[in-house]
């Protein structure tokens, strides 16, 4: 019941240049161990937003909160609030099951769930369907073939819908995991190193899909890699030991970094 | 070839006894021996009552055990939080698995028989054997269980699945034939146990068939403990054709679970 309210917000504000993401004083703690430190951040609707930074400095942790997937370790305790779309997604009224349909996540190593590939791409959506009567064959071809295309995988997969998702190759598993969260339609799709278990041919391919996906989706993704930031996002974010040091468009950032942080980690000083 | 020699070892135990039984036992084989009731003092006629008894005590204390055993396990792996209970809990399913079974027959007797008022009954004897098998539901459930991959959870959660779809759609599908496995396990334990049912609802000599599980009935088990120690006279054939008719039901079950598991397996898509 909170997805239309958040649609009807994303339509006042008229698509591409307001905020998708919008966090206030976000910090959080593992146990005794805080990893983000009053986090304010503004992400823009409609762009690929990259998250950089060395190993431990709460990219991860970052992105993992926004889709509240961090809160199944149970011993998390999160202060500040997370805004998507102008609704506190840690608000008491709010259901979780709404929040993880809007913002899809696409996880470092490819998890398709060991079943056919049409019935990966179904899956998401048939368990928001539950309840309603059964959908016609012909419904779920069109919002399969609709997935997979939209990932430029139809053509590849288009003859074997039925074999299993874990018999692909990891670059197609990947897109894959992409293509099953469309059906939903989600408005935030978050990328945790999305390509780090990918060879350089797929890395491209799949860099070359999050570009196609830009506009359709809010894109968050979380990288190790700088070439990859560089190339494939639009607006940059770097954090270190659980603070934002910079955000700026992804040109400035790595042509005329503001802080000498920042200059260091591009320059590869430490990482 | 040491392990060839080990594997061997193992392998010949159960061929020998096998082998012992098929010879001594066969010969008692025969309808009559199945289909009637034991006669002259337990020395000649059949096992028909011990073996229809055997089957009720066995099938009430699945009915009990196994829902009971899947359910605390999938409260244990999949909602318990990780905290003094849930380990204290832990810790008595092992301890509950340790404790030998003609303790648990006492506890049958002062529970179920006594306190509960269920007298001597199939149902006494069957809670008796579910309590005693449960440890080996839990834990085997526990495990395939958690067998399931972390990804495949994580992947349904991240596509907002609440916790019992997830455990419906992705982990359930996945550990089924594990739990059967377990299921196997207690069924081979339950027929064959003798001790937490003699005084709880196993009878000594009574040849009728049980009608309700208020019921006292024979036993298998016990009455191969009966005729082989109790009762003189018996021909040596006897003890070895119901040990033999044990066997062959014990491990008629065990293929019937395996073949159920292979077929779900089979039919799954993963």
């Amino acid at each position: 019941m909170h997805e239309p309210i958040m649609n009807e917000t994303r339509a006042a504000n008229g698509g591409n240049g307001h905020d998708a993401i919008f966090t206030r004083d976000l910090n959080l703690w593992y146990g005794d161990f805080q990893a983000l430190f009053d986090v304010n951040l503004a992400i823009k609707d409609g762009m690929i937003t990259s998250l950089i930074g060395p190993s431990g400095c709460g990219k991860t942790t970052f992105l993992r909160s926004i889709n509240r997937i961090n809160e199944r370790l149970g011993y998390v305790r999160t202060e500040g609030s997370i805004l998507v779309f102008d609704t506190d997604i840690y608000g008491g009224e709010v259901e979780l099951a709404q929040v993880r349909k809007q913002i899809g996540m696409v996880f470092q190593r490819p998890n398709p769930l060991p079943i056919s590939i049409s019935d990966n791409v179904l899956f998401g959506f048939q368990l928001h369907g539950e309840g309603r009567t059964r959908m016609h064959k012909s419904e779920k071809e069109e919002i399969v073939e609709a997935a997979l295309k939209q990932v430029l995988l139809w053509d590849t997969v288009k003859d074997r819908l039925d074999s299993k998702a874990t018999e692909l190759s990891l670059e197609e598993q990947q897109k894959l995991c992409i293509a099953r969260l469309l059906p939903v339609k989600p408005t935030i799709l978050l990328m945790d190193e999305p390509c780090s278990a990918l060879d350089p041919k797929g890395t491209e391919a799949v860099e070359e899909l999050i570009w196609e996906l830009r506009g359709d989706y809010t894109i968050v993704i979380v990288t190790h890699n700088m070439a990859q930031a560089r190339r494939a996002s639009e607006e940059c974010i770097f954090m270190l030991m659980g603070k934002v040091v910079e955000h700026t468009a992804t040109e400035d950032m790595f042509v005329t970094p503001a802080k000498k942080e920042t200059a260091d980690y591009i320059e590869g000083r430490y990482g | 070839m040491l392990f060839l020699i080990m594997t061997a070892l193992l392998i010949l135990p159960v061929l020998i006894i096998l082998a012992t039984l098929i010879y001594k036992g066969g010969p008692a084989i025969s309808w009559e021996f199945l289909f009637d009731d034991p006669r002259e003092g337990m020395t000649a006629g059949g096992i028909f009552p011990a073996l229809v008894g055997t089957i009720w005590l066995v099938a009430v204390a699945l009915l009990v055990s196994v829902p009971l055993g899947v359910a605390a396990a999938l409260y244990l792996s999949e909602f318990a939080p990780d905290n003094w209970f849930t380990r204290f809990i832990n810790l008595c399913i092992i301890n509950l698995a340790g404790v030998p079974s003609i303790v648990h027959a006492l506890f049958g007797v002062g529970a179920f028989v006594l306190f509960f008022g269920f007298g001597t009954s199939i149902l006494a004897a069957s809670l008796t054997l579910a309590i005693m098998t449960l440890p080996i539901v839990i834990v085997a459930t526990r495990e395939s269980l958690q067998a399931v991959p972390l990804a495949f959870r994580e992947a349904c959660w991240n596509m907002g699945a609440t916790r019992w779809q997830t455990i419906h759609r992705v982990v359930l599908p996945n550990a089924v034939s594990g739990i059967l496995t377990g299921v196997i396990l207690e069924v081979s334990r339950t027929t064959g146990e003798t001790a937490p049912i003699m005084f709880t609802g196993a009878a000594f000599f009574l040849p009728f068939l049980p009608t309700s599980v208020f019921d006292q009935t024979m036993a298998m088990s016990l009455h191969l403990f009966v005729i082989s120690t109790q009762v003189p006279g018996v021909p040596d054939h006897l003890p070895y054709g119901v040990a033999l008719v044990l066997i062959a039901m014990v491990l008629t079950m065990n293929a019937a679970s395996i073949g159920l598991r292979m077929y779900l397996r089979g039919k799954k898509k993963w």
